[in-house]
């Protein structure tokens, strides 16, 4: 579960952010609709805990951010937050498994090999994860994106424009696949995005 | 997974990268440590000969060359002196012990060396087997020279006139072992040694047209001279080493013999120190060119990990927002300098026990010299801590940035 109450932002003195407040239950899903420059991807950074609003708060699984220390906001992201982002990044050094279990050490938790396995079937990549992964196509690596974001099985699962640069069929599935992981799990899952495809996906949703 | 997994993934993503800093380090750690090893076991070589002598007359010429020639056997004599003044040394107060040397033979490039009992028991040399040369035209050999010949006792063999085994033979003399020493180290190794005598013997028919001589005749001439101490008239030698009774002698005989006599006196202390301030013009630069290559390599360690911390800024972002701390990642960068410091000393040492091996063939080749000492220096050790340092310091500069890195910007510019 995740929520946000009076989350202000500003870069400087004329890009000044204001949000609406959002809520998101566990196993429920929002979709934060915008127009570029309205601050989409601050949101996003806000509410993972990446940014630290000018005023306002967060709460992750019920319990305020405010006060706690920069580590600490690290563990709680780790342990809580699986993220998305626009295009898929990884640490190119590394195969695509290796990317994946890259989760679970940098959260400091036990590798779970059988767990990545069965997401990449799941996710129909299984066949890739010993290649490195800028060998795998787009949507390939938007997949890949949503099994690193879902092996310490998250509380929250916020997703940067996950679809913007796929393709209809890529869209639609990478969309269903987000929505099934987040459900198995029970998960809140949050997808900010100005992609107007998604629209009739999400019963939630919200616009900036 | 663990960060030197992830350490060294990146440095084969960057293979060419990694090769040149590692190449880099290998270079340099390679030069400092061949010129240790070298250095060292020079040292030691000449030391080890040098040892408990005072000083080396012999004719006039170039002093370092009478102490390279009859000291280390390495150089050609200047040429002969008169047996009768080098006896006259003995005379004098100063002097503990004369060791009158003669040579101008070889045997497949080793030398013929003429001499008094006194020389091997200068050098302490232990026999291994047989017992040592008695009669004129017998010779115990040295460990190297029954080693690569193959000459055993009781093998008869003819030496060749020079000093390299390319001389005219002397076919109508044959040479006798009785002897091996034990290895010791010393020059002794690499010698033939026999009496004055035989030397004297060779030379005196080699003038007289040849005529077959029967080994009998050999050994009833042989048997006219058994003293010990020769003291011919008209007879010459090469050289001879000189053992003084105390430091006066060093004051006041090299002078007189320099002004009284026919020969000249060098003192082995004066030249040794000439010859390696030549030298050590030499190793000064290699050392000074060594330095700046391991510099470079750490400037290419820095350019290589700052490069690729540019490009990866990205994943920096995302490890952090992954839940890494910017310490681990710290970490993880400094692991990628010192593994290549790490290689770059292990293949730098490896290198130049290499380049040892192929300097002490050919200084074998050439001088009977062997450098064979592999065993890792004292040095060696401080080396590698000062290859870690640079490891360290080439790869902290640029990774400090980690802790500059922008999160949320860095995600959200890409």
């Amino acid at each position: 579960m995740i929520s946000s109450n009076q989350l202000r932002f500003s870069y400087s003195a004329q890009k000044k952010f204001s949000f609406p407040d959002i809520h998101c239950n566990d196993k429920e899903t929002l979709l934060i609709l915008g127009q570029s420059g309205k601050g989409k991807t601050t949101l996003l950074h806000l509410l993972a805990l990446l940014l630290t609003p000018e005023s306002g708060d967060v709460a992750i699984a019920g319990k305020s951010v405010r006060n706690l220390t920069p580590q600490e906001i690290t563990a709680t992201r780790a342990k809580n937050i699986g993220i998305i982002y626009q295009r898929p990044h990884f640490v190119s050094s590394l195969s695509v498994m290796d990317n994946i279990l890259l989760s679970n050490y940098l959260a400091n938790q036990q590798e779970d090999r059988q767990k990545a396995r069965h997401l990449a079937e799941q996710l129909g990549f299984a066949d890739h994860l010993s290649k490195k992964t800028n060998q795998l196509s787009q949507g390939e690596q938007q997949r890949v994106s949503i099994a690193r974001s879902l092996m310490n099985n998250p509380n929250i699962i916020l997703a940067d424009e996950p679809t913007s640069s796929l393709d209809d069929d890529n869209c639609q599935r990478v969309i269903q696949l987000l929505k099934k992981q987040s459900a198995q799990i029970g998960a809140s899952l949050v997808v900010v995005t100005h992609d107007q495809r998604l629209k009739d996906e999400f019963s939630n949703q919200v616009f900036l | 997974m663990n960060l030197f997994k992830i350490s060294v993934a990146n440095l084969r993503e960057k293979k060419l990268n990694s090769f040149l800093s590692a190449l880099l380090l290998t270079l340099g750690i390679g030069m400092i440590s061949l010129l240790l090893l070298l250095n060292k076991q020079l040292d030691e070589q000449f030391k080890r000969n040098l040892k408990g002598i005072d000083m080396v007359v012999g004719a006039k010429g170039s002093p370092l060359q009478v102490i390279l020639s009859s000291i280390y056997q390495i150089d050609a004599p200047t040429g002969n002196i008169p047996l009768a003044e080098v006896n006259a040394l003995r005379k004098n107060p100063f002097v503990k012990t004369v060791i009158p040397l003669s040579m101008g033979d070889n045997y497949q490039g080793f030398r013929i060396l003429g001499t008094t009992p006194k020389y091997v028991e200068h050098f302490n040399a232990k026999l291994a087997e047989g017992h040592l040369y008695n009669a004129s035209m017998e010779v115990t050999i040295g460990s190297k020279v029954a080693r690569d010949s193959k000459l055993k006792i009781g093998d008869q063999f003819s030496g060749s006139h020079g000093l390299d085994s390319e001389g005219e033979k002397h076919e109508d003399k044959k040479y006798k072992v009785t002897g091996i020493f034990e290895p010791s180290g010393t020059v002794i190794d690499q010698l033939i040694i026999t009496r004055l005598s035989s030397v004297w013997d060779i030379h005196e028919h080699s003038d007289e047209p040849k005529l077959p001589v029967t080994a009998e005749v050999e050994h009833s001439h042989s048997q006219t001279h058994v003293d010990p101490e020769p003291d011919e008239e008209g007879k010459d030698v090469t050289s001879a080493l000189i053992q003084f009774r105390n430091p006066m002698g060093l004051m006041t005989i090299p002078r007189q013999i320099n002004e009284n006599t026919s020969m000249q006196a060098a003192l082995p202390s004066i030249e040794i120190n000439r010859l390696f301030s030549l030298l050590g013009v030499g190793i000064e630069t290699l050392r000074t060119l060594a330095l700046i290559i391991i510099s470079i390599a750490g400037v290419s360690v820095f350019i290589s990990l700052y490069n690729s911390l540019k490009d990866r800024k990205y994943e920096m972002a995302l490890m952090l927002s992954m839940g890494a701390t910017r310490t681990r990642l710290f970490l993880m960068l400094l692991i990628e300098g010192l593994s290549l410091a790490v290689i770059g000393f292990f293949a730098g040492i490896i290198a130049s026990r290499v380049g040892l091996w192929v300097f002490s063939k050919s200084a074998e080749k050439d001088f009977h010299y062997s450098l064979g000492k592999f065993a890792l220096l004292p040095e060696e050790i401080y080396l590698f801590f000062g290859a870690l340092m640079i490891g360290v310091v080439a790869a902290a500069l640029p990774s400090l940035g980690i802790y500059r890195l922008n999160i949320s910007r860095t995600l959200a510019e890409e």
